[in-house]
């Protein structure tokens, strides 16, 4: 029977994680402003403006303003202020 | 995902859009940010390089991850209503425990393996033992946090104090004396095992007394295998990157399409005795007798050649015009060139100046670049230099594609050829090129090794 030893656990310490609510849903997009946010990743905007004109085109009396953050995958509060005063929801592509 | 999750959080329905590669990514990180049910919708990769009908396409077909119409999955996403699932308290704690459960030698090899905490290559196991003895390398405490770290910005940063960092340096079999320098990379916080698609890796310099104290090799193969310190250095700075951060798995905490041989190990120290100029860390403004580590964030690409012969400046704009240029280049010379470049009347800044001065492409290159154009333009558009001007340049006027900021020279090597390379690497602690926007973290300084002794 082989010697059984002890090892230390190479892993840092991760952090607790607090749970968050999603936002509440409206039952229509109907009348409502919807923010195409643009990521700015590499034609992201082309995929945007595709997903614009399908809403133009399939669901006119939602109102779709773009917007685009100052840089790529850097918080933009001043973004986020303006879709939260203005917008009723919002879809960000493409990326991650 | 950051900007969706805030605005879920001030009350806007987002759905994130991202490919469907990123799909287990996405799932790890709305989980891990505590917003597990955040409703994602995917379409295939790649969205580079496609056209405007190709990605309409991809709106009017299905989502490949829920197997259902793109759109169907966005509206239902914005207007469905919240369930069960989503009103549950999402919240979790996790611990990792300081000593793993007593088993064979061989069963728990397998055990780092199969949990992904290893390169693959054989480890020294950390037992209480030689981490102790590792430790006699440091004064300092073992509970001492040291700073944290994460793959990316989007993902959790996990804590590591002094004793994290020890059990890797064992695990990579560093000695002792070897970990203040292992300390003080790791101190940066900078992954070694950034998760970026782009396979980036880290490479690092070490300068000053300590590397003569613990004998590294500046000599014959300085980049290559060929000494315990300069291997096991890097090694231990990439282990403790990828498990201090929380892993780095591919498809879940590692996204790098290829890859990269520089994420083993990859440090090195400059041949400060042979330079014909300064050391790196005297031009950086700290005094000879500190001893000092230098990360470069790169590893896309490398340049060689030798010389300076006869025609270097048209060997030297080649290679610079090669570069991946949004990853400027650092200049790794054997000190055979240096000195010949000194003898030219070359001082190390002149050099770095004439390179800025004479690497130039048309501007209809420099911008076709995905990385120039998601993260340099928007700069060029805000007017921020030097990005503006290049933006505002006709396509096929030449333009500089660095300034003197963005190129180092280090001098390293045996002296057996006049060889250099121009490796992929931005200083840590600078910032990107035409990001002036974004705050230095070091403010030019390097990293301390005496402060961990």
């Amino acid at each position: 029977m082989a010697e059984k030893i002890t090892v230390m656990d190479p892993r840092g310490y991760p952090p607790k994680v607090e749970g968050k609510r999603l936002a509440i849903r409206p039952e229509t997009l109907d009348g409502k402003v919807l923010y195409l946010i643009d990521c700015l990743f590499d034609n992201a905007d082309v995929f945007m403006e595709q997903l614009r004109l399908w809403f133009a085109e399939h669901m006119p009396k939602v109102e779709t303003r773009m917007i685009r953050p100052k840089e790529s995958w850097v918080d933009d509060p001043e973004m986020r202020a303006k879709v939260v005063a203005g917008g009723d929801a919002a879809i960000i592509g493409v990326g991650l | 995902m950051g900007f969706a999750l805030e605005l879920e959080k001030a009350g806007i329905p987002t759905i994130p859009v991202s490919t469907h590669a990123f799909a287990r990514l996405a799932k790890a990180t709305t989980k891990a940010a505590g917003m597990p049910t955040t409703r994602n919708a995917f379409v295939p990769q790649p969205v580079v390089g496609l056209s405007p009908g190709e990605l309409r396409a991809y709106i009017e077909a299905d989502d490949p991850i829920a197997k259902k119409p793109f759109m169907q999955v966005v509206l239902d996403g914005l207007t469905g209503p919240l369930t069960d699932e989503d009103y549950a308290d999402a919240s979790f704690e996790r611990t990792t425990p300081r000593f793993l459960e007593p088993d064979t030698e061989d069963n728990i090899r397998q055990l780092f393996i199969e949990e992904g905490w290893t390169d693959f290559l054989p480890i020294i196991l950390p037992t209480e033992q030689r981490v102790e003895a590792m430790l006699k390398g440091t004064s300092h405490a073992a509970d001492e946090f040291v700073n944290r770290m994460s793959p990316t910005a989007f993902r959790e940063k996990w804590d590591f104090d002094v004793e994290k960092v020890a059990i890797n340096a064992v695990m990579a079999g560093a000695r002792p004396e070897y970990l203040p320098v292992i300390l003080a990379l790791c101190s940066s916080g900078f992954s070694a095992r950034s998760s970026s698609t782009t396979s980036w890796a880290t490479i690092s310099c070490i300068n000053g007394p300590i590397r003569n104290e613990i004998g590294m090799n500046y000599g014959i193969g300085a980049l290559g295998p060929y000494n315990q310190a300069n291997a096991s250095i890097g090694r231990a700075y990439c282990l403790l990157s990828m498990n201090a951060q929380g892993g780095s798995e591919p498809g879940n905490t590692y996204m790098g399409s290829v890859g990269s041989n520089w994420n083993y190990t990859a440090c090195f120290a400059e041949n400060e005795e042979a330079s014909p100029w300064e050391p790196f860390h005297v031009q950086k403004g700290h005094k000879a007798e500190e001893s000092t580590a230098a990360i470069f964030f790169g590893g896309w690409y490398t340049q060689s050649g030798f010389g300076p012969r006869e025609t270097w400046k048209e060997k030297f704009i080649r290679c610079l015009t090669a570069t991946d240029h949004f990853s400027n280049p650092f200049i790794v010379m054997d000190p055979l060139v240096a000195k010949d470049f000194n003898k030219m009347g070359f001082t190390k800044q002149g050099l770095i100046e004439w390179c800025a001065e004479n690497a130039k492409m048309k501007a209809k290159y420099y911008w076709d670049d995905q990385w120039t154009t998601t993260l340099v333009k928007p700069h060029a558009e805000a007017g921020i230099e030097p990005a503006a001007s290049r933006l505002r340049a006709d396509p096929d006027e030449l333009i500089s594609i660095f300034s003197d900021k963005d190129i180092e020279i280090l001098v390293t090597g045996g002296e057996t050829q006049g060889a250099f390379k121009m490796i992929s690497g931005r200083l840590v602690g600078q910032m990107p090129r035409g990001n002036e926007r974004r705050p230095s973290q070091t403010a030019g300084k390097l990293l301390s090794i005496d402060k961990w002794r």
